[in-house]
């Protein structure tokens, strides 16, 4: 029996799986999109989105049974009773760490799209340049005019709210309305931007939160509830955004529980025809032709499937024969900042619940400054009145402790720093020869560190953001470290980087592997290197673009 | 090393050549009080914490803890999300409470004046914020579980403060005025 045929097969329907399904079938192609997990329908599946707190079983806490069912979710705060569902099945899907790696991975439809951080950050020139500037992994073979365009085709659809702070490190983009800072956040910026006259800025964050009506979308509704779901369409996920657009042109086919082996490859025409699927569900295999593929399984995932595929021909599979398949893992590490108090706003508040804070982009190595170390490190953060789960130290228990926390407390900020790691070849993942998961493939084998110039970043990582409190007026200023495992940022990046040659890279400038043109990799696995912003809203960038670049070269019959 | 109550107690005890159980049955002149064996909390257990929790968080303008049910939820949550280790310090400290208080101030928690169920738990709380390895932790445990049971209850959220389900926008500099209630969810 002949396989059933599409135009394009798109692996993976998390955020650039989604994007590339939706460009796919807007310009006409028959799509199948493949999905390893369950569907998640948008609203009706958000079960735990409107809950009052007061529902929430254990009202947020964690219990024995999910700590030990989740030993990899719980080194972070990412485990949370409402949304378990939406975070891989750790024992059906074991990986090795080889050293310590944290993998958090969204397996449903709308994967991490669902659960993600929605910052939203152009990379800049700097950042396209540095490799070459600096001799470091190789060049990316594109630069930031080469992204711009599409940065502003994906802001526009996908709605991003922020400021036009007009600054070079950190291009303003297509953005809605910003979301306001608060009166504590307001002043300070302002004694920043005195401070540092101009070199050093904190700036509105930019979220893909809504804060103008798009098509089907009401906007964002300051409820700060986004990892279980927005009823209201608020932020961008596959479900409120992609999704919907896809299956509109009537083109889409959406294949959940559909979990891709490999590919299917042909020496003779050095292309995939399609994909070998087993279906979680049934453990039957089933295959799909299609002329061209779109890898979007999430970086490892992506790289685990070239790994799998034409090892007749290639022991490490495609794109291995640049000897960089799996490796140049990358992430950003963090988990390291300062924090304060201040006094003088007691009789200021605010109202609603902000669903993002404010942005300090990279300041270091930039206008000729020379560090110890190479690159930089932007942070993330606010200030907030403390509610009733603080300490009220001076009260003990009764009716004054009672009434003191019925009311808003002291104001505090804090600010996280989040750090580029630099590409290193021998940081690398692989196919396990002895662990398999609950369908037989081979698990991964986790193999990356942080090396010295990640950890001389940290010493100003930390001592910056305490500088700058105590310059914004911030008193009781305290630095911390919670410490950093690899992973933990969950913007796992590399391993089947792009280049301008095949014998360093494994994706050329248009995110084709080198080694089969019809075949695409679009998620973090293409990154050549990480700059330190939040990386999802350049796989939309790259992913539509080069959704575009594929029709134009199936059009030219090139493909 | 400053004396905990216990020993304090034991030290009077042994002077009086009695022993710690002998001391309380002088002391309320009845017959040891029950203790919770495992994780086996009966109605009465259940009528204790409840006093307890309305000792920490009373009733004023708005209920108390005992109105949210508080026992029933210390129960839950101590045996759903305590770890082995502390699952034993809370029942070994609610059993060392009960028996504590009887022999201190001659009547069982339940039932005693609030002034004095208030100021034994201040006393206790105070001993344990001074105490260099945070003893007896129960006392926190309790503190901390009628807190969050309490502000997070329907009662808490929307009557003790200011519960907005669906804010619709967010104004990031409005005026406060001293008593106005803080947001049930931050």
């Amino acid at each position: 029996m002949a396989n059933q045929s599409y135009d394009a097969i798109v692996v993976g329907s998390g955020i650039s799986g989604g994007w590339a399904a939706k460009e796919l079938t807007e310009k006409g192609l028959k799509v199948l999109l493949l999905e390893r997990g369950p569907n998640v329908e948008h609203v009706k599946d958000y079960k735990t989105a409107t809950l009052p707190p007061w529902e929430v079983p254990h009202r947020g806490r964690r219990t024995q049974e999910m700590l030990e069912n989740h030993p990899n979710l719980r080194r972070d705060y990412v485990l949370n009773e409402l949304n378990l569902d939406w975070w891989a099945h750790e024992s059906d899907s074991p990986y090795v760490e080889e050293k310590p790696f944290t993998w958090f991975r969204g397996y449903q439809v709308g994967g991490r799209s669902l659960l993600w951080g929605r910052q939203s950050y152009r990379l800049a020139d700097v950042d396209f340049e540095a490799n070459a500037k600096e001799g470091i992994a190789v060049d990316w073979p594109i630069r930031y005019k080469d992204l711009a365009p599409w940065y502003s085709y994906v802001e526009k659809f996908a709605g991003i709210s922020g400021n036009k702070d007009g600054l070079d490190i950190l291009p303003d983009g297509e953005f809605m309305p910003p979301m306001p800072m608060n009166c504590v956040e307001k002043d300070a910026a302002e004694r920043i931007k005195a401070h540092y006259k101009g070199a050093r800025h904190w700036i509105m964050g930019r979220p893909a939160n809504i804060t103008q009506p798009l098509p089907g979308r009401v906007g964002c509704q300051y409820r700060n509830k986004c990892s279980l779901g927005c009823p209201f369409g608020g932020y961008f996920s596959t479900q409120a955004s992609t999704l919907p657009a896809a299956v509109a042109t009537g083109n889409l086919t959406l294949r959940p529980w559909s979990i891709v082996r490999r590919l299917i490859y042909d020496k003779d025409t050095q292309k995939a025809t399609g994909v070998e699927v087993l279906d979680a569900e049934t453990n039957q295999t089933v295959e799909y032709d299609a002329k061209i593929i779109f890898l979007c399984a999430s970086a490892f995932n992506s790289t685990a499937i070239l790994m799998r595929t034409a090892t007749d021909i290639w022991p490490g599979g495609l794109g291995s024969s640049s000897g960089e398949l799996g490796h140049n893992v990358m992430d950003h590490h963090f988990r390291l900042g300062a924090r304060g108090t201040i006094d003088g706003y007691e009789d200021k508040y605010y109202f609603g619940r902000r669903p993002t804070g404010l942005y300090i982009p990279r300041f270091r190595n930039l206008n000729g400054e020379k560090r110890d170390y190479l690159r930089g490190f932007g942070y993330q953060g606010g200030a907030s009145r403390s509610g009733w789960n603080r300490d009220v130290a001076e009260l003990n228990f009764g009716a004054p402790m009672k009434e003191a926390l019925t009311e808003p407390g002291p104001w505090s900020i804090g600010f996280t720093a989040f750090g580029e790691i630099l590409p290193y070849h021998d940081n690398h993942i692989r196919l396990s020869d002895s662990v398999k998961d609950k369908w037989g493939m081979e698990a991964l084998v986790m193999n990356a560190e942080i090396k010295e110039n990640e950890k001389n970043m940290r010493k100003d990582m930390m001592a910056d953001a305490a500088e700058m409190l105590e310059v914004a007026g911030f008193k009781d200023v305290q630095t911390y470290d919670s410490g950093y495992t690899f992973g933990q940022g969950i913007h796992e990046m590399g391993t089947a980087r792009m280049g301008r040659d095949p014998k360093s890279s494994v994706l050329n400038g248009n995110n084709q592997v080198w080694d089969a043109k019809n075949v695409f990799v679009t998620d973090g696995a293409a990154m050549t290197s990480a700059a330190a912003q939040n990386p999802s809203l350049t796989y939309m960038a790259m992913t539509a673009r080069a959704a575009a670049f594929a029709v134009e070269e199936l059009k030219k019959r090139n493909l | 090393m400053t004396m905990n109550r216990r020993d304090a107690l034991k030290s009077v005890v042994l002077m009086m050549g009695g022993t710690m159980v002998g001391a309380t049955a002088i002391l309320t002149g009845c017959s040891p009080d029950k203790q919770i064996e495992g994780l086996n909390f009966g109605p009465d257990d259940i009528a204790f914490l409840d006093e307890l929790g309305d000792t920490i968080i009373p009733e004023t303008d708005t209920p108390g803890a005992k109105a949210v049910g508080i026992g029933s939820f210390i129960v839950m949550m101590v045996k759903d999300t305590y770890n082995a280790d502390q699952q034993k310090a809370f029942v070994d400290g609610l059993n060392m409470i009960r028996k504590e208080f009887k022999s201190e101030k001659g009547t069982d928690f339940v039932g005693a004046p609030a002034e004095d169920r208030l100021a034994y738990l201040n006393g206790l709380y105070e001993q344990y914020k001074t105490s260099e390895n945070k003893e007896p932790q129960v006392i926190n445990m309790l503190r901390d579980l009628t807190v969050l049971g309490y502000f997070s209850s329907e009662i808490g959220a929307t009557q003790a403060l200011n519960y907005v389900e669906v804010p619709g926008r967010y104004d990031g500099c409005i005026d406060y005025n001293k008593g106005d209630k803080a947001y049930a969810i931050g």
